[in-house]
């Protein structure tokens, strides 16, 4: 990795979108990467948008902001349309397909929709629908392995949560499946 | 040591135990509630005292008395809780007893908004206290910096008796990064705490922790002895860092997460061949006006202060350039954070940006 | 020569303060000689607060913290939370307590911190020289309420040993007073009370003693302690408001 990426998540409160854009930033640390999560934060009420941003980077972060995102992960069509323009040429964005329906995406910017609602409706639970969106991201980007990603799901999700490993695990799968059928 | 993925206001917390925290006191304000409710469980958890005060106004007060039984006391805040904390801080410093405090920064004025800002500059430096008094404030720009200076402000404030403050931003509070809490950290010789009120029995005078003077001579012989030590901190704990300042083009003044922004921005500004050099003041009191004096730059065309509100390092800035070169500003307020691109914008711009 | 009586070692050789025919004085004795009877003068860490008793971290023979106005209780949780085997205590006036720190002493109380509080009630602000306090009587004059105080006006004399009473965390409270050398030796009794219920760790005592202020209440010393009497007590009765050991004991 010779520069910085700059990931920007966002969807609807309870989506996983905070989670997702963690479990990114923990994989990077766990792997010696150096990375840096900032949330968008307000009142501690539920429900609304959520979007957080994350930086992975071999080199010390400089900025722990930016204006546009390398990469985008929308979860849904409201988050789309309000930071499609705060893309970088060439930059790419995963949206979640089962909510978002043939969206426009300006020139340049390659965009991969990904069903996630619906691998994870699949799988028994709607609720991993974010793990099959982080699957797809690591397969695009090639970034995590396998194994970082389950060392950091398991402690992330600690003993209380240790029955969740398996389908958390299963979902990243799926995810990974369903975006080698879309970049095909 | 592997590093691990930390948020700022819990690396606070983790890192102020580390520097030896005896006794934690506080009151809920957003953004910065993480650092009690991390410590409300491992502070216990240690047998140390952790207690959730009933005011801000309380929160001070318990860390006076804790400081004043010779233990290493602290409380954090953000904006409004620091403005209502200015009480007690003036009787720490004027009773020269030392502690701690963290002021996790969002917009204002009045309750403003929980955003990160760095309106409280004027707040950390000036104060609004009562007297001849300082804090001692140091203005970290990343969580890994902000646990290296937390690990070392109880030793600060014991060496100068004095209240440490650590100033940052609700985006370095509500931001995870990776950060290595073994580093180690400036060990310095500590006066022992003789002053402490423990009970005579525990030691030999009868020990009285006091700010009251009423004879004049009496009081401005302490005032003076205060500015002495004020001006020992001057001398041996200035911080700043200078950043690619080998005859640069313009120079830019920020702090905290605003001199990160800025560090982004001279790369794209150097792709467009134009140099840019940075001071970065560490510590925002005392503040590094020698800095100023080091500038070497036959092809400066001037100083750009950047700050997350609408001018308030500036006036420091002001004094230390003392009319040498032209001073420009570009601040954004209310819990607006620029991007780097905007300091770009704003170099681009200097000339309309000059203060007159 | 045989020594009939001297000065309790519970206070230093330092003149006090207070103007004359004040019971501040009597007081700080028999704070001062109930913490050396029970011996724990060194272990003692007192709280002065704002007001007349500015001074007494002067006077009492102990380790001192002068605290700012109002905020006794709260630096007396930062030192009992810290040194727990200590006894401390803080002496504040109405203004002090009942008026700017009444939030700290409520919440103190409310967390049970185990210490001890003498609280002087004399119905009127000493230092500042005679503004009205929130304790002042129905009708008093005073620099703040010059054709005397009205309840529709200046609110009603608030009642702190009743208000108190309701706190779960106190463990003994009691109003006194030191009007005659009856009522001083019945102070004592639940000063001394309260300390070693302190010193067993009962929580939070209080001891709220009626006291006088002849100067700025115009009047001779010996007028002002009738006017304790005859006045005060009947708005602020002496009595035992809670008493955790007692209840212990049923």
């Amino acid at each position: 990795m010779c520069k910085a990426i700059n990931i920007r998540v966002a969807g609807f409160g309870g989506q996983g979108v905070m989670m997702t854009g963690q479990l990114i930033a923990y994989c990077a640390t766990h792997d010696n990467m150096f990375s840096l999560w900032v949330p968008s934060y307000g009142p501690e009420t539920r429900g609304g948008t959520a979007n957080c941003s994350v930086i992975v980077s071999t080199k010390t972060i400089a900025s722990p902001v930016f204006a546009n995102a390398d990469v985008l992960i929308a979860f849904n069509l409201p988050s789309l349309t309000k930071y499609m323009n705060m893309v970088v040429d060439n930059g790419i964005i995963l949206y979640n397909s089962s909510m978002i329906k043939d969206p426009v995406i300006k020139s340049g910017i390659k965009a991969y929709g990904i069903p996630v609602n619906d691998i994870a409706v699949n799988l028994g639970t709607i609720q991993v629908s974010n793990m099959a969106m982080l699957g797809a991201y690591m397969e695009f980007s090639g970034l995590f392995s396998d194994q970082t990603i389950e060392k950091v799901l398991e402690k992330f999700l600690g003993e209380k949560k240790a029955h969740l490993l398996g389908i958390n695990k299963q979902a990243i799968q799926a995810g990974r499946e369903a975006m080698i059928q879309v970049k095909e | 040591m592997a590093k691990q993925l930390m948020k700022g206001n819990e690396a606070i917390a983790r890192a102020a135990m580390l520097g030896g925290l005896d006794a934690f006191f506080g009151y809920p304000i957003t953004p910065q509630n993480e650092v009690p409710e991390y410590l409300s469980r491992y502070m216990l958890e240690e047998g140390k005292v952790f207690v959730q005060s009933e005011s801000e106004v309380a929160a001070i007060n318990m860390v006076y008395g804790a400081a004043a039984a010779g233990f290493r006391a602290m409380t954090s805040s953000s904006s409004p809780g620091i403005a209502l904390k200015q009480e007690g801080i003036t009787y720490l410093c004027g009773s020269e007893l030392p502690c701690v405090i963290c002021s996790v920064m969002r917009g204002g004025p009045g309750l403003g908004s929980i955003q990160p800002s760095q309106g409280d500059y004027n707040q950390a430096t000036r104060g609004g206290g009562n007297g001849d008094y300082h804090v001692i404030v140091f203005a970290p720009e990343t969580i890994q910096e902000t646990i290296d200076i937390m690990k070392e402000a109880f030793d600060i404030a014991d060496y100068y008796r004095n209240p440490v403050m650590i100033l940052v931003d609700g985006l370095i509070g509500q931001m995870m990064e990776s950060v290595d809490l073994t580093k180690p950290v400036k060990k310095r010789f500590l006066p022992e705490k003789d002053f402490a009120t423990t009970g005579t029995n525990h030691h030999s005078r009868r020990n009285v922790v006091n700010s009251l003077y009423l004879e004049s001579a009496e009081l401005e012989a302490h005032n003076l002895a205060l500015k002495k030590k004020y001006d020992k901190v001057i001398i041996n704990d200035t911080r700043y860092e200078l950043i690619n300042m080998e005859d640069p083009d313009y120079v830019i003044v920020a702090f905290g997460t605003m001199s990160r922004v800025c560090r982004s921005a001279i790369e794209t500004l150097a792709e467009k061949k134009i140099r840019v050099g940075i001071i970065r003041p560490i510590s925002l009191w005392p503040f590094p006006n020698r800095a100023f004096e080091t500038i070497d730059a036959p092809h400066l065309k001037g100083i750009l202060v950047v700050e997350m509100n609408l001018g308030q390092m500036l006036t420091d800035v002001i004094v230390a350039n003392n009319g040498k070169y032209p001073i420009g500003f570009y601040g954004r307020a209310g819990g607006v954070v620029p991007d780097p691109s905007d300091v770009v914008n704003a170099i681009g711009h200097f000339k309309d940006l000059v203060v007159k | 020569m045989e020594i009939k009586y001297k000065k309790t070692n519970g206070l230093t050789d330092t003149p006090l303060s207070y103007c004359p025919g004040c019971t501040h004085g009597i007081v700080h004795k028999l704070v001062a000689e109930v913490l050396a009877e029970l011996g724990v003068l060194g272990e003692t860490i007192a709280i002065a607060s704002v007001g007349c008793s500015v001074f007494s971290y002067k006077f009492f023979n102990v380790d001192a913290v002068q605290a700012a106005h109002g905020r006794a209780c709260a630096v007396a949780t930062g030192v009992k939370r810290n040194l727990p085997d200590r006894i401390v205590f803080t002496y504040q006036g109405d203004g002090d307590l009942a008026s700017i720190g009444i939030a700290e002493t409520i919440h103190a109380a409310n967390r049970s911190e185990n210490i001890t509080v003498i609280f002087i009630n004399n119905c009127i602000y000493g230092m500042t020289g005679g503004q009205m306090a929130p304790t002042s009587l129905i009708g008093q004059k005073t620099t703040t309420s010059q054709t005397g105080r009205k309840a529709d006006v200046h609110g009603n004399p608030i009642h702190i040993s009743e208000m108190f009473s309701q706190i779960e965390g106190v463990a003994y409270l009691e109003r006194v007073s030191v009007y005659n050398p009856r009522q001083v030796r019945n102070a004592k009794k639940a000063i001394k009370k309260a300390f070693t219920y302190q010193m067993e760790k009962k929580g939070f005592t209080m001891i709220e003693v009626l006291s006088s202020c002849p100067v700025n209440w115009g009047m001779t010393p010996v007028d002002a302690l009738k006017w304790i009497e005859e006045k005060m007590t009947p708005v602020f009765p002496l009595k035992v408001f809670k008493d955790k050991g007692e209840e212990a004991n049923v």
